[in-house]
């Protein structure tokens, strides 16, 4: 590759020529990594909005967050402006990826109906990063998503950890068991005889497995009690999808027994159980604000995460399993109508960023603007929350993932 | 005991309406948005009797001495909403038997105590086509009902149009969810469907003709046929076609059917309308679009676009929205037309599309959808810009009365959700919330 030297016929000139192209743009594109993102108003979700700020990125991190006084650009950085820049979105728990758009027997893997405990299903051998949904989401500024198997089955397999762009699962995934799926309550009941048919079946279920894992010594390997045990180890939490108050009771009574880690889902009737799920001191993953209420859903309110909020309980928002339409929710909307309903903008906006990634374990790297996390942004034209404002690009590992308008 | 009181206010009141002595209600410092006309700052609303008598700038609208007064202090007034297509009321139409039940009226089958209609009421929906299912090519009759308060029967609730009939259209579907391959008669592809629908009205057509021959003598009259009544009554531009389609090519049949038989029609869901705005707007048809949180979820709603709403628009096509409740929620019906807003419907068209184009659509141009002298007094008082998703809706009011008001612990337990807030109430009159069932805590 010595391209000082010209001793070549035009033709193989032209392929230096092309070869080097190549090059710069390659240069280019390491150059658009460091990108300086102004932005008029900046949720940093580590202190208080920045008015007029800037977020440097470097190498797909943070480099710098401050005022346009405390920061200055450096020449070679692509300046993006937007009126409002946030953390990118979380969406702390959604079935995306593994269920898909076309809501087809063919991409719907969310749930495997042979066998009611199934934790050695693993999320990431479902998981299709090209997942149109995926795009979808990530062009309102959702950058991660805690996605999983759906709540219709007692134990439906294990959730993962992913960045909502990238080729393959390998590049996307952040965390790739991150919790074990459990469905307490109607949703998990099994039809016509089979087990488990009732509440105190699942939990005497849950109870069998759980018992029996601690038994188990690693020989012969069993995938199943693998699992288990590392719940039993509380190297993971079980992700308990419980909407009735008796639901929730039910799964704190077993983390109890068994002394492992729980994050509750969906919790409608969290208002019933206030007091009890503050002592257990677990966190919340509240079912989305305009989620539909029926069945064991009934009691859920748009209010929901505003109490549970005030009452000092971690919590995260979700967009959740849906089976019809719309095939996904979008965190940003949910997150919005919480904000119209008792939650302050800040708070609402905690659900979908630093408040989710904690619950998720991944403060470290997601969740606000800070130097050294990743640089994973959502830029909107005004308020995010507002119908009619878009959102204008959006940026993971320092690369823009998305700038059609939405 | 008490609901024995309650009686007696209502029959009191019912009296005194009779009589026309009813007090005329102003509603003081309100920004007004008639839609018909442009928004009114410092606005005055007049309604006495269920009617509107007055509206506009609060200097140029006289108040009588008797006049009792709501003074709004700056709140929003804009009329109630009309909801083109929603399945509220717990109501079924045809069954598993065929396809096309143009004799089955959804009518038979509601729920006036349903708390589905109270959750509308908190959306600030005040008309609604209550449709049946899209599981057929024709599921039966619809029904155009007002969100009255205080309804133990169906009746309560009808809308009757000039010759004293209830009004209400009839459902069409066609696409995927009327195929059912190997049931019985129901057709398996798109070309049956179009055959079975057209076959249909070629019989009404007959049928219409054997009823137009025998004039004035009854002898000649056909046997009468439920189906084939309804049926005429489309064709007549009585009842108006309301059919469910998504993909561009099927609207494509809709308006080949609406071209062949002449019968009014109003498109519903029209997924993929940014596709074909152009021919819609060129056959002069009015659209009833859904606004949908992602796309899919089924085949022929892969398309589906929030920039349906600008598209038409542009076109210079109708547009006016639908919840398709439960799909989306009655409570939140205004977002649809955030969201139009967001992808590039202007301001105007998407509150229009809210109010005056449905009435349009369900015919009733001249009763609702704008608050204009001598329309019914259906309207909603919200705390903010309709478009805004702080914006909370905090009162209801149908032909005069209200039928909603968030400040009202019961009321406001239906808008946010809450423990009971799905029980259907037994009572729902709201002169006393103790009578109110699943209200309590």
């Amino acid at each position: 590759m010595r391209i000082s030297n010209f001793k070549f016929q035009l033709p193989n000139f032209m392929k230096y020529l092309l070869f080097l192209c190549v090059l710069l743009m390659i240069f280019a594109s390491f150059a658009q990594a460091q990108i300086a993102v102004k932005g008029e108003t900046i949720w940093t979700m580590a202190g208080d909005p920045i008015t007029n700020g800037i977020v440097l990125i470097k190498n797909g991190k943070i480099e710098a967050v401050g005022t346009e006084l405390q920061v200055k650009i450096p020449s070679n950085y692509r300046i993006i402006s937007a009126k409002v820049v946030t953390p990118g979105l979380i969406d702390a728990h959604t079935v995306i990826g593994l269920n898909g758009y076309l809501n087809q027997p063919h991409d719907q893997m969310a749930l495997d109906g042979s066998s009611p405990i199934q934790p050695d299903l693993r999320a990431i051998d479902s998981y299709n990063p090209e997942e149109i949904l995926i795009g979808w989401v990530r062009s309102y500024g959702v950058t991660t998503i805690h996605t999983g198997h759906q709540p219709s089955a007692l134990v439906p397999g294990q959730t993962m950890i992913a960045k909502t762009v990238g080729k393959t699962v390998d590049d996307v995934t952040i965390v790739p068991g991150a919790m074990l799926n459990v469905t307490l309550g109607e949703s998990a009941i099994a039809s016509q005889g089979r087990s488990p048919g009732t509440r105190a079946k699942q939990v005497a279920m849950l109870r069998a497995e759980l018992l029996k894992a601690g038994n188990y010594k690693g020989e012969p390997r069993d995938l199943k009690q693998e699992m288990w045990k590392k719940v039993l180890n509380r190297e993971i939490p079980l992700l308990v999808t419980a909407h009735r108050a008796v639901d929730i009771m039910n799964a704190l009574r077993i983390a109890k027994e068994f002394n492992i880690k729980l994050v509750l889902d969906g919790v409608s009737d969290a208002q019933q159980v206030m007091s009890e799920i503050k002592t257990s001191g677990f966190p919340v993953i509240v079912h989305p604000t305009m989620y539909r209420a029926g069945g064991e859903t009934e009691n859920l309110s748009m209010e929901t995460a505003a109490k549970l909020k005030a009452a000092g309980i971690p919590v995260a928002l979700q967009s959740g399993y849906e089976g019809y339409v719309p095939k996904t929710r979008i965190v940003l909307f949910e997150a919005a109508l919480a904000a119209a309903n008792g939650m302050s903008r800040r708070d609402a906006l905690a659900t979908v960023t630093i408040d989710a990634a904690k619950i998720l374990g991944l403060d470290n790297r997601i969740g606000s603007l800070v130097a050294g996390k990743d640089a994973d942004l959502a830029m909107y034209d005004g308020d995010p929350f507002e119908y009619v404002t878009h959102c204008t690009g959006t940026i993971i590992n320092g690369n823009v993932v998305s700038d059609v308008i939405r | 005991m008490k609901r024995h009181f309650c009686s007696f206010l209502l029959l009191i009141s019912l009296f005194g309406s009779i009589l026309g002595q009813e007090k005329p209600t102003a509603f003081i410092n309100a920004r007004i948005i008639p839609i018909v006309g442009q928004p009114i700052e410092q606005g005055i609303l007049l309604i006495q009797n269920g009617k509107i008598k007055a509206v506009g700038d609060a200097r140029l609208v006289k108040l009588s001495s008797d006049v009792q007064i709501v003074d709004l202090n700056g709140k929003v007034i804009m009329p109630g909403l009309v909801d083109t297509h929603s399945h509220i009321g717990d109501g079924s139409g045809a069954d598993g038997s065929s396809p096309i039940q143009p004799d089955v009226r959804i009518l038979d089958s509601l729920n006036p105590r349903a708390t589905s209609l109270q959750r509308a009421q908190s959306g600030g929906i005040t008309t609604v086509n209550v449709m049946p299912g899209s599981g057929h090519l024709d599921s039966g009759q619809t029904l155009y009902i007002k969100l009255r308060d205080g309804a133990v029967k169906i009746d309560d609730l009808l809308i009757y149009d000039k010759d004293g009939k209830f009004m209400g259209g009839i459902k069409f579907a066609n696409g995927t969810n009327p195929l059912r391959t190997g049931s019985g008669n129901f057709p398996g592809t798109r070309a049956k469907s179009a055959a079975l629908v057209r076959e249909q009205f070629i019989k009404a057509q007959e049928y219409k003709a054997k009823i137009d021959k025998a004039g004035n003598d009854k002898t000649k009259l056909p046997n009468r046929d439920l189906a084939m009544e309804a049926l005429v009554e489309a064709l007549e531009g009585k009842r108006t076609v309301h059919f469910h389609t998504h993909r561009a090519d099927d609207v494509m049949t809709v308006l080949r059917l609406h071209k062949e038989f002449g019968f009014k029609l109003v498109l519903q869901h029209v997924s993929e309308a940014w596709k074909i705005a152009d021919e819609i707007a060129k056959a002069k048809v009015p659209s009833s679009i859904i606004m949908i949180d992602a796309p899919g979820g089924k085949l022929e709603t892969m398309d589906v676009s929030y920039k349906n709403g600008v598209a038409l628009e542009k076109a210079g096509a109708l547009v006016g929205f639908h919840t398709d409740d439960y799909i989306t929620d009655s409570r939140l019906f205004l977002r649809s037309a955030g969201l139009a807003m967001r992808a590039g419907m202007s301001r105007e068209k998407a509150l229009y599309g809210m109010t005056m184009a449905g009435a349009m659509m369900l015919g009733m141009q001249d009763r609702i959808g704008s608050l204009e002298n001598g329309k019914d007094a259906d309207f909603i008082v919200l705390n903010g810009d309709p478009l805004s998703v702080y914006t909370h809706v905090e009162q209801t009011w149908v032909d005069g009365k209200n039928v909603f008001d968030r400040s009202i612990p019961t009321d406001y337990l239906t808008a946010v959700g809450g423990f009971g807030a799905t029980t259907d109430r037994l009572v729902h009159l709201d002169c006393f919330d103790g009578d109110v069932e699943g209200g309590q805590e």
